[in-house]
């Protein structure tokens, strides 16, 4: 095992990792070390900023509204199922 | 394992993001009805196998994913593997910020809040449908990268690579969509940034 150092990144390195970064999918070294960049420049927290919030727009706007009726109708056919699988054939 | 008994009250919960996420697959409503009906008829007959415990929501969407590949897919004969273009990074936030703006600098951000459910919606639309697939399950969802490998059945470098480059294409299709109907406009002159 060896420890992990903290490579400072640029600001191309920081943009290329900027999904994985916000996603909390890099290792804790890369992930402090991006995070010690957009202390440093504020012109990439700013875009980082942006992206996040650009993200959590695209999740909130594709909710679709559910039918009325169609967790009634799956209940119907889950009870129609239940009712064949206890029927002897 | 699972209790069969306790099938309705553990996945019901599950029945409007299935929905949406089945919406956006099938793209119209009466699919995605079947789709998730199909889908939970499948969920409750192999609930038995279902470990207890683990991820009750990535399995049902796992469940909802093979289902549409091999039962809608296969109808719409769609080519399966498509590719989006390379999109530079930052596409959006190069074409909506002005560095010269000073202040104001958080301009950007409060034009991407006018951007519409529709215009996202025909925009993830426009995605070929295996990025779709993984911008949905990360960026809708919130699951992992691992998780959307299981779901999917695709190495987690591949997910990784759908998320990244589906998202970029987003950006894309979501200015232009914007852009066209009037919501966003350029705060600086960029080259080549609309056809």
């Amino acid at each position: 095992m060896t420890m992990e150092n903290t490579t400072p990144v640029n600001c191309t390195e920081a943009v290329h990792e900027l999904y994985s970064y916000l996603d909390g999918e890099l290792t804790d070294s890369k992930r402090q070390a991006i995070k010690d960049h957009l202390q440093r420049c504020r012109p990439c927290d700013r875009a980082v900023q942006f992206e996040a919030e650009l993200l959590a727009i695209i999740g909130d706007r594709c909710a679709e509204t559910i039918p009325d009726d169609l967790t009634a109708r799956v209940k119907a056919a889950l009870e129609e199922a239940k009712a064949q699988e206890t029927e002897p054939s | 394992m699972a209790d069969q008994a306790t099938f309705e009250a553990d996945a019901m919960e599950f029945m409007g993001p299935l929905y949406s996420a089945a919406y956006r697959l099938t793209g119209n409503q009466a699919d995605a009805e079947d789709l998730v009906q199909e889908t939970y008829l499948r969920a409750f007959k192999g609930y038995g196998g279902f470990q207890e415990g683990t991820n009750l929501r990535a399995w049902l969407y796992k469940i909802l994913n093979n289902t549409f590949i091999n039962r809608y897919r296969a109808a719409q004969r769609r080519p399966q593997v498509a590719d989006v273009e390379d999109v530079e990074d930052l596409y959006l936030y190069r074409r909506l910020h002005d560095p010269l703006a000073g202040a104001d600098e958080s301009a950007e951000d409060a034009a991407i809040a006018q951007i519409t459910d529709d215009v996202v919606k025909e925009a993830i639309d426009a995605l070929p449908e295996a990025f779709k697939v993984a911008v949905l399950l990360a960026d809708v969802e919130g699951f992992s990268y691992a998780e959307i490998a299981e779901i999917t059945e695709v190495p987690i470098g591949t997910v990784m690579s759908r998320i990244h480059r589906g998202r970029k294409a987003l950006q894309k299709a979501l200015y232009e969509y914007a852009t066209a109907q009037g919501i966003l406009r350029t705060a600086t002159v960029t080259g080549g940034g609309t056809r």
